[in-house]
């Protein structure tokens, strides 16, 4: 555990300074490139496998896609690296996106479907998410219950909500509402699509409170040791409920370009959403047990897993029931390469 | 967690036996378990079971039926644990979330005496129930390449969304694939879109972006074919193809009846089964016909002129 600390300070100095330190002229830091190395692989894969990977429309579709899960995971990149865990994120965008609609729903009678319309449904979804984000934060602090079993709990509780709440079936949004919600997924700005915007100023904002902030700092420190960030007198209740709030209203700023792609939520929305942004930060090379977090790896890691089921789609080389299998390994290969890294450097 | 199912079971059986002292005593119990609402087509299962039990509660005042949802096949074996000693039911209606691991617990339903209707997935052994419903998954596969082989005169590019890897999606593919065999219509590309929106969308963007020319896309399911449509739409591809989806949900026909251009047809495999088989198994107690044996639902085409039949503006699918 106490080894996590002095690794932590590594972990802020840049990779220049990492390559003098050491002997060997040549080397490179898989540390913080390894994600990135894995991500330019991938790619040329990609290209070898079907030209029609480089495709601007298919880039521009991957990068949109990957918004979702990158927008969800940078949240959890703090909940991770303060030394917890929500489950429920997935459950919780279904929930969010179908009180979004059936609230914007029923105030096209009153506002029309109109910018209104849409602002207070939109307004209503960052709320949302911040009051769920709350109820996990301080049931875990507060109650002293497992993230895990906290996270597993409201995981069922807003997947049934939203079940309920679409009868079983499917919200969908009111089409003319539609229309004008349209442009905030498909509509693009100097040639780059709104959500990879949103996308990418999420993860700028991101990256800034978690390494040029108290609030980042604090949040290694209580992934590191708990006890230690106890005694030096940091709020800790108050920064982790703090992380799963970030979280809540990121999971807010997904759906809101989530839900103008298909106009519609049910039960199947967002179903093992919770895996793949765990997936996006662990393979970023932000550690499970906390103390240890990188914005721009969990990035290219939500860009990595849109990219393999991209890839998977431009061919059909691989039997379609090994989609999984595939995707499996390259995950695992690539967290591997970097902790493999991590031991013969031997911090 | 016994404690809450305990108490749910006191309470189960007080109040039946509160009502049973209250009301005249009903001749025949029946159970119907089915799948938790969790996805589109069981949404519409759940909708037509609710119905029927009104309708046939209301028809036949000495018939009760009691309806269980359970969200995994392991809750669904309970369910039917649970009808046979709490409710003590004369009749089983069980869609059965899995095959294989239900055979054994409708089994034991079975050997308490009970008439027992499977619908839809059948059993992995064959001789245990008395009655068979279902839609027919092969038959929805056939009109569908049917009507692509007909609408593109026997020549032309096209791609496949499958359904989840799973017995009723291959029986569907091979439906499909009889039906154009021996044709020019070529297919381009098969990929899994689990039955799910999202993965429409995304699995149709990439064939998009890999084949300059699809005439015409076999969604196989109506949530897949609203994904579709999206990404069809973004890539501004509308009149180069038509979409062929399947099941019957109501946005769909919807579109068939009001002409659209772009989803010209379904293809029906409707979660009303479940009611039929309810009819069927109250027939077996109130007709003097006999009910037993396989009851197979027709999968038939339905176009502009007869969408209206089979538009169910009320039902959640």
């Amino acid at each position: 555990m106490s080894s996590a600390m002095p690794n932590h300070k590594t972990t802020q100095n840049n990779a220049a300074q990492n390559a003098a330190a050491r002997p060997k002229g040549f080397s490179i830091d898989l540390k913080t490139w390894g994600p990135f190395v894995a991500l330019v692989a991938l790619a040329l894969l990609g290209v070898l496998i079907n030209p029609a990977f480089l495709g601007l429309d298919n880039l521009s579709n991957m990068l949109t896609r990957s918004a979702f899960i990158g927008i969800i995971a940078i949240g959890a990149t703090f909940v991770i690296t303060a030394g917890g865990l929500d489950l429920s994120v997935g459950a919780m965008a279904a929930f969010i996106a179908g009180v979004m609609i059936i609230l914007m729903n029923s105030l096209v009678e009153q506002f029309g479907a109109g910018i209104t319309t849409i602002l207070l449904g939109v307004g209503a979804s960052l709320l949302l998410g911040l009051c769920a984000g709350f109820i996990n934060g301080i049931v875990t602090t507060k109650g002293k219950i497992e993230a895990f079993i906290v996270t597993l709990g409201t995981m069922g509780i807003y997947r049934s909500l939203v079940t309920y709440l679409a009868d079983g079936g499917t919200l969908t949004l009111d089409w003319a509402v539609r229309d004008i919600y349209r442009p905030v997924y498909y509509g693009s700005f100097l040639g780059i699509t709104i959500p990879v915007w949103v996308f990418f100023f999420v993860a700028v904002i991101g990256y800034i409170l978690l390494n040029y902030t108290r609030f980042g700092r604090y949040c290694f420190a209580i992934g590191s040791n708990e006890k230690v960030a106890e005694y030096s007198a940091i709020h800790v209740d108050r920064v982790k409920t703090l992380t799963y709030m970030l979280q809540g209203v990121c999971v807010a700023l997904a759906t809101i370009i989530y839900v103008p792609r298909l106009g519609s939520a049910s039960g199947a929305t967002g179903v093992l959403w919770e895996l793949e942004a765990i997936a996006a930060v662990i393979i970023g090379g932000t550690m499970l047990k906390g103390g240890h977090g990188r914005i721009w790896g969990t990035v290219v890691g939500a860009i990595m897993l849109t990219m393999i089921g991209n890839i998977l789609n431009l061919t059909d080389a691989i039997s379609n029931y090994l989609n999984g299998t595939v995707q499996g390994i390259i995950i695992i290969v690539a967290v591997y390469l970097q902790r493999a890294s991590w031991r013969k450097t031997g911090t | 967690m016994p404690s809450i199912k305990t108490a749910v079971a006191a309470l189960a059986t007080t109040t039946a036996l509160g009502l049973s002292g209250a009301v005249v005593a009903q001749e025949y119990t029946i159970g119907v378990s089915i799948p938790a609402a969790t996805h589109g087509w069981t949404g519409g299962v759940n909708y037509h079971a609710e119905e029927a039990k009104k309708r046939l509660e209301a028809l036949y005042p000495d018939i009760e039926i009691t309806i269980s949802t359970a969200g995994t096949a392991g809750e669904q074996a309970n369910d039917l644990e649970d009808l046979v000693s709490l409710r003590n039911i004369d009749a089983l209606v069980v869609l059965p979330f899995e095959s294989g691991p239900l055979t054994d617990p409708v089994r034991r339903v079975k050997d308490s005496g009970v008439f027992v209707t499977v619908v839809d997935r059948g059993l992995t052994e064959e001789g245990i129930e008395d009655l068979y419903v279902a839609g027919n998954n092969h038959e929805l596969g056939r009109v569908s390449g049917e009507y692509i082989r007909e609408r593109l005169d026997g020549a032309g590019d096209i791609v496949v969304l499958r359904g989840i890897p799973t017995v009723i999606d291959d029986e569907r593919v091979q439906g499909f694939q009889e039906a154009i065999e021996g044709s020019e219509v070529n297919v381009l590309d098969m990929q899994h879109a689990n039955w799910n929106r999202d993965d429409g969308f995304e699995v149709m963007q990439d064939f998009l972006a890999r084949f300059d020319k699809i005439d015409a896309v076999w969604a196989q399911d109506d949530d897949i074919a609203l994904g579709v449509i999206e990404a069809v739409r973004q890539a501004d591809r509308e009149d180069e193809l038509f979409i062929v989806g399947g099941a019957g949900m109501k946005d769909i026909i919807k579109r068939v009846m009001d002409g659209d251009e772009l989803v010209p047809v379904d293809v029906l495999y409707p979660p009303g089964m479940i009611a039929t088989a309810m009819d069927l198994t109250v027939q077996h107690f109130v007709s003097n016909g006999p009910v037993t044996g396989e009851y197979i639902l027709g999968s038939p085409l339905i176009t502009q002129e007869n969408a209206e039949q089979y538009y169910f503006p009320d039902s959640p699918f």
